[in-house]
């Protein structure tokens, strides 16, 4: 009914706390890797480019979600936007989807994400090591 | 069926993002969030169906599954219109730019050809 508002809205905040962290941000951390078969200085991978990953996986899901609720005359384009919210009935029942699916879809993207950043890591990691010290 | 849709385009696009990486100029990774973000929520929205129908969730009726498609297709569409919007607006390789304004030299020479 409005599960989509859910992610929606982890969206929006996490975009502000993008937008803040990246402000916060110094001159990203370099490292030596292993890249393209030789030694190169790179730049680790800052906070706020992770989180951009996140809310782009939100903000694009929350965008097509949105369309198929268009699709299924659930989201409508006058007030008050939600066919649900018209009526105190289908109303609780609408405030209940977004409880349950709303919040779990919004966990399984952040955990999506999370699995992620601990692969990325991983793979930093293992690019760093494979560098021989420097004598 | 719509989720199978999503899943399909988000596979592909990540194939497409694999093959030009590290280079951007596509901007192929808008397509790989984008469906990648659908595919997780209706795989959420799939589970709880799956609990509530149980097995009669993978028969559904025709009429549905081809609603189901064709609500599949459109989606994928609309992320492609969305993707070659922002391509087209960010031009990273310039080329709407070069097309809408010609470099000066060339435009002497064409109104000479003229």
């Amino acid at each position: 009914m409005a599960c989509f508002l859910v992610p929606a809205a982890e969206a929006a905040v996490v975009t502000i706390v993008e937008k803040a962290v990246s402000r916060r941000e110094k001159e990203p951390e370099t490292v030596e890797m292993e890249l393209d078969g030789g030694i190169e200085e790179v730049e680790k991978i800052p906070f706020s480019r992770k989180l951009r990953w996140l809310s782009n996986l939100l903000w694009g899901g929350a965008l097509l979600l949105m369309f198929e609720h268009l699709w299924h005359g659930e989201v409508v384009p006058w007030f008050p936007f939600l066919t649900a919210a018209a009526d105190p009935a289908d109303a609780a029942v609408m405030l209940h989807e977004m409880a349950t699916v709303g919040v779990t879809m919004a966990v399984v993207v952040t955990a999506a994400w999370l699995c992620m950043i601990a692969a990325a890591s991983v793979i930093e990691k293992r690019a760093v090591k494979t560098v021989p010290a420097a004598e | 069926m719509t989720l199978l849709v999503t899943v399909f385009a988000a596979v592909i696009s990540t194939a497409v993002w694999y093959k030009n990486a590290p280079e951007n100029e596509m901007k192929t990774g808008i397509l790989c969030w984008m469906y990648w973000g659908a595919s997780l929520m209706w795989f959420v929205d799939a589970i709880y169906e799956y609990a509530e129908l149980g097995a009669e969730y993978f028969s559904p009726a025709p009429a549905d599954m081809l609603n189901d498609l064709f609500l599949g297709l459109s989606v994928v569409a609309l992320g492609l219109i969305i993707w070659i919007a922002v391509l087209l607006i960010s031009d990273p390789k310039g080329v709407v730019r070069a097309s809408l304004f010609r470099k000066k030299k060339d435009s002497e020479r064409t109104e000479g050809i003229g």
